[in-house]
């Protein structure tokens, strides 16, 4: 009995000694961008090893407000990645509940064509969306232009059909008997139910509309108008440009999400975990 | 499940109408530009104007073949790691779960522009901390970005460190859905944990690493920002130019519409080869 727990200290110290440097690794990067975003141009730019935050980040953030409207884009950021999550929730919830309680005419159709062009990359619909929106709508560089077309996702609607087909159909039945509205039962009985299915989804769609760059970055290039991530992408490879600034810029993206990530893990989780379902 | 059109449709429509206009539409309209002389006001069909300058592009060979190489290499080493980091962070021993899970699921939540930022600086010649190091334990510097081959392998690190994470996260879901009783009955019978996994965990799971690697593949397939801000453009001289960025170059420096189309649908056959392959790989037995 002995042998066989000091076996299992052996093995749980032989983890930890691999996964410790490993995760120590991983966290690198992202203890290099708080720390270069408290140190003046000069300290980044110096020979020595820095490893440690200083105290320089309001005036890094100064000097990323003059580079650009930090502040503003990140105005349009949250206003775009809140707008775009409540809408992209609600669409596809609705597309998710009809797929997934009522038989229609057409059902296999719609369902074939969401399944069969999912793993098509986004390339594909690049060039035509752009020509769309930009010259036959008009309607570049506005928040309309960020919002709707990617609204096209349709991974919500995958993860609330299953959702909504797993429930039993009793609970919906008992109300129909009383004479509730169908849509009725979707707002007041289904979506509740649904709840934490439908946090995990907020979030995995309010983190990609918050890291969207390349649709941003083509469609919506004026200043005004650029979304916090183009308007810091507009910094890099410039060379007179205050880099504490840029990393300053990357704190104020990372570091809200993050804090996201540590207090919903588990609905964060929940929602990647769901890319796998089919 | 009941039998009401209207009733659905009132549900589907708005949803389909956004799907259909900026999702569907837009695949068949790229086939088409793809055969058109986007560049002549206006437009006129040419089938062989673009797949004909395409495949004697040496631009779009070189492309092709960075985004190839770094499939190749990236997306195993990155799915192998994504693996070790799962299995690890699954195992009954692990003390300080929570912090682990934080370190390698962190990059998750971070966006393209912060991390190429942070990459730039910490790969930077004289003053990255990268360079520092090896310095400092006796190895030469690297000079990560006017050589293709460290570039090239800068950009697979980035990678690697943004997206391993990610997997492990759906590989330990898939883990976690193995029942507990398989497990205990291997042990029962005195089989050991390294056989264990390759014998139990490995065939179980490989319906969700082969959806893995085909998520890697074609997300790395579209690589874009990575090249665009890391290297500078796919520098350097393309050494690092991918296919997204070929297209991004063609279609939005260019304008060149028609030729962006169909190194779009390049990728889209190579997509359609890799999901076709998942299909076959993961079919029932027969």
């Amino acid at each position: 009995m002995s042998s066989r727990s000091s076996a299992r200290l052996g093995r749980s110290i032989a983890l930890h000694l691999f996964l410790t440097p490993l995760a120590l690794i991983w966290l690198f990067p992202l203890w290099m961008m708080v720390v270069f975003s408290t140190m003046p141009d000069n300290g980044i730019f110096s020979p020595g090893i820095e490893l440690l935050p200083h105290g320089n980040f309001i005036d890094n953030f100064n000097n990323l407000q003059r580079d650009t409207n930090f502040v503003g884009a990140i105005g349009i950021s949250v206003s775009v990645a809140v707008t775009y999550t409540i809408l992209s929730v609600l669409l596809t919830s609705m597309a998710g509940w009809a797929l997934a309680r009522y038989q229609f005419f057409g059902k296999g159709v719609v369902v074939a064509i969401i399944l069969g062009t999912i793993t098509l990359p986004y390339a594909v619909v690049l060039i035509p969306q752009f020509i769309m929106v930009a010259r036959d709508f008009k309607l570049a560089n506005t928040w309309v232009a960020l919002i709707v077309p990617p609204l096209f996702n349709s991974l919500g609607v995958l993860f609330m059909r299953q959702s909504f087909s797993m429930m039993p159909d009793d609970l919906f039945d008992a109300a129909r008997v009383e004479g509730v509205k169908e849509w009725r039962i979707f707002l007041f009985v289904a979506l509740p139910l649904a709840r934490p299915m439908l946090a995990a989804l907020a979030i995995i769609l309010f983190l990609a509309s918050w890291n969207n760059y390349l649709w941003p970055l083509l469609i919506n290039s004026q200043p005004g108008s650029m979304t916090a991530p183009v308007a810091l992408g507009t910094l890099i490879g410039l060379t007179k440009v205050s880099w504490g600034g840029i990393m300053a810029g990357a704190v104020m993206l990372t570091v809200p999400m993050l804090v996201v990530f540590v207090l919903l893990q588990r609905h964060f989780i929940a929602g990647i975990a769901a890319g796998a379902v089919k | 499940m009941r039998n009401r059109n209207a009733t659905a449709y009132r549900f589907l429509t708005p949803y389909l109408l956004i799907f259909a206009i900026f999702w569907v539409w837009p695949i068949i309209s790229s086939f088409l530009i793809s055969f058109q002389a986007t560049r002549t006001v206006p437009w006129r069909f040419a089938p062989s104007f673009n797949w004909g300058r395409l495949i004697g592009d040496p631009a779009f060979f070189n492309a092709l073949k960075n985004t190839l190489l770094i499939l190749v290499i990236q997306v195993p080493v990155m799915i192998s790691l994504a693996l070790v980091m799962a299995v690890l962070l699954n195992s009954p021993l692990l003390k300080a779960r929570g912090l682990y899970r934080f370190a390698f699921f962190a990059p998750v939540v971070v966006g393209e522009v912060a991390y190429s930022a942070v990459f730039r600086l910490m790969f930077n010649l004289d003053f990255g901390i990268i360079n520092k190091l090896l310095n400092s334990v006796g190895l030469p510097r690297i000079d990560w970005f006017s050589n293709v081959t460290p570039a090239m392998a800068l950009i697979m690190i980035a990678v690697t460190w943004r997206w391993a994470g990610y997997n492990a996260i759906i590989l330990l879901a898939g883990m976690q859905s193995i029942p507990e009783d398989v497990y205990e009955a291997a042990t029962l019978d005195r089989v050991s944990k390294l056989k264990q996994f390759f014998y139990i965990t490995l065939p179980l799971l490989k319906p969700v690493i082969v959806f893995c690697l085909v998520l890697s593949i074609i997300g790395t397939m579209q690589l874009f920002t990575e090249p665009f801000l890391i290297t500078e453009r796919g520098g350097p001289g393309g050494g690092t130019e991918t296919l997204g960025l070929l297209l991004y170059r063609q279609g939005f420096r260019s304008l060149n519409f028609g030729y962006a189309s169909a190194v779009a649908y390049t990728m889209a056959g190579l997509a359609i080869a890799i999901t076709l392959a998942q299909l076959w790989l993961t079919r029932e037995p027969k």
